[in-house]
């Protein structure tokens, strides 16, 4: 029977969030295709991560296993994953579309003499020939492609919310260990050391209030941590995000960049501060609940798509918002 | 040091920043229709300028490669102007709309004939299609060491060292000469070039070279175009958007305080 092979990532131990929408993707390709869903946990220990990733109704659970994949690098887990793709022959190979997935998923395609479509948000069978049909964003969101592409095996990454996270089921996917055929000369990039750097999640957050590139001055960012206090204790959880030009002037790191290259969130708030609404930065909040935007620019994309705007100056707006709030409180 | 031989990958794209009401969807032509002009891909233009930095240290030459048709001599000569040494574009009908690999394969075949090549830049993902592939699959290719997401690059004799972009921070990895390394914004923007500068090397032109098919690729067939079934616009995305108006400013944040407060 024909094969669906996707790559379990983890997070604290167990599949990560994307992982479970994943699986559910390839559940319900296989439905459609008559084919089995594999997944594979790759690593130097991976025998927890496996039992976790074989609660999920699928087939089966690879654990590929080696010394060499302690740790995500990326030419031996090309390697590796190439080994058990020519070994199972998969119809199908999914990925997330995530660091480890943009990374590997490419090369990984190459290797297999594959098409890859990078970034999709919806997959089905073509009914008339059994090839994935791929949807995927381009031109930063303002359009939607459908693709196809004819080969084996058809390859994909995922981007998150695609799928609706997998429930649990009773019964226990069949776990088989490999151990592929790998060597320390496949490792053409050395790592040296990773710097840790402390990581903001910003899809955690209730509300967030983002600054872009009409903030004039670094120091102004404290009047949005004035505001986020003020909301802090009626809204929850208040985390500062920002746009590109942010991140690119230093002002914050990366983590905390919101949009296409950075997070994508659905908080219950989100208030842009100086953020024009470039397509890139919206297809990244724009599921938010509320949105509301305070711009000087009264014809700015953001206000478009906000449900609540203030053509203001922030420098003049917030201080007054914030004190109104500390009124109120 | 030895002098660098750098081969910079830079895609000629319509403005992936211009405002979502200038971009339209021609679904009959399966188009994307962009009213705004052309641009180099950004993460390229980062590319770039991480190719002059290093260049700037070490010395050398840096070639800029691009493939596409009818690229406007304004945009790409900027890359001249900026600090690159030379351009070559690929050019050719068989070189349109092409599937990833095949596009990275029209590339290897270009890098191949250039030769002698320390080192290659590319930009993490190019602003049109949002792939992210090309610069890979390439390495892949030639066979040569393949790093993703650099925020900063340094030369230490035969080797490279780079500092990339990983989701808890970031990763030191370093490797041979040659290899080939994606680019992030992190890298810093391209240097400001002045447009008479560029103006000035349209009327003294460099001469560049154009390669087709017939420079570079043995027989037909081996392309893939890319299979656009279907092309929608995106879900509609407006609001519509209360005002928050007053005679003061006071008087707005009051408003819009009462507003957040009932959120
Ligand atoms: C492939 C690709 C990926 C990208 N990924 C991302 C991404 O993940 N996230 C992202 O954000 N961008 C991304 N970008 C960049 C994106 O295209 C825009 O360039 C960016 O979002 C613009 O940021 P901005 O709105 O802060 O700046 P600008 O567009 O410059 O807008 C600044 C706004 O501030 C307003 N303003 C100025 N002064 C004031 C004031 N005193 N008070 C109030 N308002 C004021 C102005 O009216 C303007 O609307 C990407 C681009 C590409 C090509
Ligand atoms: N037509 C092209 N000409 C030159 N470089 C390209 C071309 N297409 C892609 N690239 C390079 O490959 C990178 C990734 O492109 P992509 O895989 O299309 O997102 C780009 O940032 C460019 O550096």
């Amino acid at each position: 029977m024909s094969e669906i092979l996707l790559l379990i990532e983890v997070k604290d131990g167990l599949p990560d969030k994307k992982t479970l929408e994943l699986m559910q993707g390839g559940i319900d390709l296989a439905g459609d295709l008559g084919a089995e869903v594999s997944a594979v946990a790759a690593g130097d220990e991976t025998s927890r991560l496996a039992e976790s990733a074989a609660c999920y109704g699928m087939k089966r659970v690879y654990r590929l296993e080696h010394p060499l994949l302690k740790g995500f690098a990326p030419d031996i887990w090309v390697g590796a994953l190439e080994w058990l793709c020519r070994k199972i022959s998969p119809k199908i190979v999914l990925m997330s579309h995530s660091f480890i997935g943009k990374e590997t998923a490419p090369r990984l395609s190459f290797r297999l003499n594959a098409d890859l479509t990078t970034d999709c948000i919806g997959l089905k069978p073509d009914p008339k020939d059994g090839l994935l049909i791929r949807i995927k964003p381009i031109y930063g969101g303002n359009a939607v492609s459908v693709l196809k592409c004819t080969g084996l095996p058809q390859m994909a990454t995922v981007r998150k919310n695609a799928f609706q996270p997998v429930e649990k089921v009773e019964s226990k996917s069949d776990i088989i260990l490999m151990t592929p055929d790998l060597d320390e000369s496949m490792i053409k990039v050395k790592s040296l050391k990773t710097i840790q750097e402390p990581i903001v999640e910003m899809d955690k957050a209730n509300v967030v209030i983002a600054g872009g590139r009409g903030i004039a001055e670094k120091e102004d960012f404290t009047m949005l941590e004035a505001l986020a206090g003020a909301m802090r204790k009626t809204h929850g959880n208040v985390m500062i995000g920002c746009s590109r030009p942010v991140v690119d002037k230093c002002w914050m790191s990366s983590d905390h960049q919101i949009g296409l290259t950075g997070s994508m969130i659905a908080p219950d708030t989100y208030i842009a501060v100086g953020i024009s609404g470039a397509v890139q930065h919206l297809v990244g909040m724009i599921r938010s609940k509320k949105i509301i935007a305070i711009n000087t620019d009264p014809g700015c994309n953001m206000f478009k798509v906000a449900d609540y705007g203030v053509v203001e100056d922030y420098k003049d707006l917030i201080p007054a918002l914030v004190k109104r709030l500390e009124e109120l409180s | 040091m030895k002098e660098m031989k750098i081969i910079v990958c830079a895609k000629q794209i319509p403005d992936p920043e211009a405002p979502f009401s200038n971009v339209s969807v021609n679904m009959e032509k399966k188009e994307v229709v962009v009213d705004a002009p052309d641009v180099i891909s950004p993460y390229d233009e980062n590319a770039l300028e991480a190719a002059i930095r290093i260049k700037e240290e070490t010395g050398g030459k840096i070639i800029v490669l691009s493939m596409g048709k009818k690229v406007s001599d304004t945009v790409l000569r900027k890359t001249i102007a900026a600090g690159a040494d030379s351009l070559i574009l690929l050019e050719d009908p068989a070189f349109e709309k092409l599937e990833s690999r095949s596009a990275a394969y029209v590339l290897s075949s270009a890098v191949k004939k250039i030769g002698g090549y320390d080192l290659i830049l590319t930009g993490r993902q190019a602003g049109d299609w949002d792939s992210g592939q090309v610069g890979l699959i390439l390495a892949e290719i030639l066979g040569i060491p393949c790093i993703s997401l650099a925020r900063s690059i340094k030369i230490s004799g035969s080797r490279v060292m780079v500092e990339k972009s990983i989701p808890t921070g970031a990763e030191l990895v370093e490797s041979e000469l040659p290899a080939l390394v994606t680019v992030s914004n992190e890298v810093g923007e391209l240097r400001y070039v002045a447009r008479t500068k560029i103006l000035g090397l349209l009327k003294r032109p460099v001469p560049i070279p154009k390669w087709g098919m017939k420079d570079l690729i043995p027989g037909s067939g081996i392309l893939n175009k890319l299979h656009l079934v279907e092309l929608m616009p995106p879900p509609d995305m407006k609001r519509n958007c209360v005002f928050v108006e007053g005679t003061s400013i006071q008087e707005k944040a009051d408003r819009l305080a009462a507003i957040i407060k009932e959120l």
